[in-house]
């Protein structure tokens, strides 16, 4: 089972090193991990994704506080969450397929943002599922390159984290 | 003040109470030795391997309940820190190992010496930090200390670049530490320890299961009061031996894979499991779904990841054992001993400790020997193996950090310099390192260290010219197949001693070992070394093979 972790820690040289060292060693498996500046300088979010039971969660929750560098650790599970990904896709795009590739586009109100006589980049953010599912109908036309950001997430309502 | 960082160091050491010092020399740290030769506040031992060093920090901060510190130059100098630190890790040790690196221009450019200690170390560190400019020594030494004692101790490394030590600052000490994202927890949940209280009261088979972290958290007093309030007996972990005096009638000794029978028979048969500072580590349960399977499981302990870690806990309480156990004892309700107690003194004397009867030298017998002629009051430090089971079954401890021994890491080794530390941290105290003829070799340099400094430890060689465990696994699981465990060819451990400038003594039948005891004790200004020529196919029992439960208990060889 996938669970979404965020992960307020010190803007410190080396955090990032801590904590996907302790996933490391201790068999955690990471599924993807973004992480960036806060609106406090001095703190930095981690978002992981990781796959594991309920036990497993729990252990890798108490080992992540542990680490001094991390400020604090939270759990969506079973809130309301807004959850985003965004990801660059190289499709090939000859004359022939363009127009359809430019609907499929216009479905996903994805973008395009770089164009040669071979190819489109396109631009998506959205939930996970929607950057898969686009992704997986782009595949049939030959995609040249990906790169996804893995997820972020965030509590719907007042609440911050 | 202004000064340079190499000052800065020995000033904030000493403002964190800092007394002793065990380190070696290299090019890094020039500028921190250069101020250490004339600073007279810190007292600076300099060990033969980096690895001493380590070690006997380690074996001071256990004897003391001080925090142990070590230095050592970059590259091999911090390398050969490394095993002492992931000991110290593994035991919840407070050290500050302390490395020079390379100056800051160079780092990451593979200059002379340099190895990426931090890297290295960040899993075995409770924290390190790695410092880049002068005006940071005092903070960073000041937080390095306060996470090291702090919560459930650690080691914690501090890298200093030799630029750093060089660079001007202006000192002042730091008052006061506050790391925002480390807020350790004291006391326990109310409610939680209320349910335990209940859960106390209703049980009809309870045992206490005590570990290293009331030795840590100095709750020897309340645990002693809730055991003679219950009358609930205490079984100990290797590292919780002496948090209760193991001369005390409510004492059943060491559990686990070589702990006593009725300790192990008391705990798989118990339907109230209270466990207080310690981990349920695999030498201590066996295999998982057989260990304590009637009872409740109540787990005090201030690490809250140790809390249903690997067992299920069913009133789990995160705190310091001493805070916790008072909360306790202010609602725990006085027991009369039942049938239960009956019980398990019926297994204490059907499963007492033995070894034989006839007139050769066993170990068991020098180590009771050693007890006698100590009053069980010495302090003692032993290496990995055989002869550090042996201890920990017949050396009774009267206190708590009086036994040093590496449990969680098991390194071989780390007995002499461990007891050279304990022993410079306590002086007044006779200090007995009981080693194995392969550990021993480990770090035998540091005899010339405790020659040199005139630490007086006395060393008790268990010699029996194998890697006695190792030898003992493959006699009943191997089919007696002693690959790679003959260690006979061996130097002559009296002339070694002498030619350290040590005492060497020898004791080859038992009428021989009061005597050469007695004669040890008589030097108070170098070490001695003895060497017990013992039964060389002796084996540890009892023993639960690790991965069984105590159905697989074996109390004595197989016939």
């Amino acid at each position: 089972m996938q669970h979404t972790i965020t992960a307020l820690v010190a803007n410190k040289p080396g955090v990032l090193a801590r904590v996907s060292g302790l996933f490391a060693r201790r068999g955690f498996n990471i599924e993807s991990l973004a992480v960036s500046i806060t609106n406090d300088p001095s703190v930095s979010r981690m978002t992981i994704v990781v796959e594991g039971d309920d036990t497993v969660l729990e252990q890798i929750t108490k080992q992540l506080h542990k680490l001094i560098d991390v400020i604090k650790v939270a759990d969506y599970q079973g809130m309301p969450v807004i959850e985003r990904e965004l990801a660059m896709i190289k499709v090939n795009a000859e004359t022939s397929a363009r127009a359809e590739i430019m609907q499929i586009v216009d479905i996903f109100r994805a973008k395009i943002i770089d164009i040669s006589d071979k190819t489109f980049t396109i631009e998506v953010t959205g939930s996970v599922d929607k950057v898969d599912a686009i992704e997986k109908l782009l595949e049939p036309y030959g995609i040249g390159e990906l790169v996804r950001t893995g997820k972020i997430a965030m509590m719907r309502g007042a609440k911050t984290a | 003040m202004k000064m340079i960082g190499a000052q800065a160091l020995l000033e904030s050491l000493k403002w964190e109470g800092v007394e002793v010092i065990f380190g070696f020399p290299g090019g890094v740290v020039l500028p921190i030795y250069d101020c250490l030769y004339d600073y007279k506040d810190i007292r600076h031992i300099l060990v033969r391997h980096e690895q001493g060093a380590a070690h006997a920090a380690d074996g001071y901060a256990r004897a003391t309940g001080k925090v142990g510190v070590c230095l050592a130059t970059s590259g091999p100098g911090a390398t050969n820190l490394v095993t002492g630190i992931a000991n110290a890790y593994m035991d919840s040790i407070p050290i500050v190992a302390i490395t020079g690196q390379v100056k800051t221009t160079v780092l990451g450019k593979d200059a002379f010496q340099e190895a990426d200690i931090t890297g290295i170390t960040m899993p075995i560190t409770k924290h390190n930090f790695l410092l880049k400019n002068s005006k940071d020594v005092p903070e960073v030494v000041a937080e390095a200390f306060y996470i090291a004692r702090s919560g459930r101790p650690g080691p914690v490394l501090i890298d200093i670049p030799m630029d750093v030590s060089l660079g001007q600052l202006d000192y002042k000490p730091v008052k006061n530490v506050d790391i925002p994202s480390y807020k350790p927890r004291a006391s326990g949940h109310p409610l939680q320890i209320k349910k335990a209280a209940k859960a106390i009261a209703a049980a009809e088979r309870p045992v206490l299961y005590v570990g290293g972290g009331v030795i840590a958290s100095g709750a020897s007093p309340e645990l002693l009061e809730l055991s003679e309030r219950t009358h609930i007996l205490v079984a100990t972990t290797l590292l919780g031996k002496g948090a209760i005096p193991e001369t005390h009638p409510h004492s059943l000794g060491m559990l686990g894979m070589h702990g006593t029978a009725y300790a192990n028979h008391a705990v798989a048969h118990c339907d109230l499991l209270i466990a207080i500072g310690a981990r349920f580590d695999d030498r201590v349960t066996g295999k998982l779904d057989a260990f304590a399977k009637h009872a409740k499981v109540i787990h005090i302990d201030v690490d809250p990841a140790e809390i249903g870690k690997t067992v299920h806990v069913d009133i789990p309480i995160v705190g310091d054992c001493k805070a916790v156990l008072r909360e306790l004892l202010e609602r725990v309700e006085a027991r009369e001993e039942t049938e239960w107690n009956e019980q398990i003194v019926r297994w204490r004397n059907e499963y007492p400790l033995q070894y034989g009867s006839d007139d050769k030298l066993y170990p068991q017998y020098v180590i009771e020997q050693i007890w006698e002629i100590t009053e069980g009051d010495a302090i003692i430090a032993t290496g990995v193996g055989q002869h550090q089971m042996w201890t920990a079954q017949f050396y009774k401890c009267r206190y708590p950090r009086q036994f040093l021994s590496s449990g969680g890491l098991g390194t071989m080794g780390y007995g002499l310099p461990a007891g050279i530390g304990a022993k410079v941290g306590c002086p007044d105290k006779t200090v007995f390192v009981i080693d194995g003829d392969g550990s021993v070799q480990m770090t035998i340099q540091e005899v010339m260290t405790a020659v040199a400094s005139k630490i007086a430890v006395k060393v008790a060689i268990m010699n029996n010219g194998y890697l006695g465990m190792v030898r003992q696994w493959q006699e009943l699981f191997w089919n007696r197949r002693y690959s790679g465990v003959d260690i006979s060819a061996q130097p002559d451990f009296v002339k070694l001693a002498e030619a350290y400038g040590a005492v060497g003594l020898r004791a080859e039948k038992k009428e021989e070992v009061a005597k050469v005891l007695k004669e040890s004790l008589k030097y108070k200004d170098r070490p001695v070394l003895i060497d017990f020529r013992i039964e060389r196919e002796e084996n540890v029992f009892p023993m639960i093979p690790s991965g069984q439960s105590i159905e697989g208990m074996m109390v004595h060889r197989p016939k």
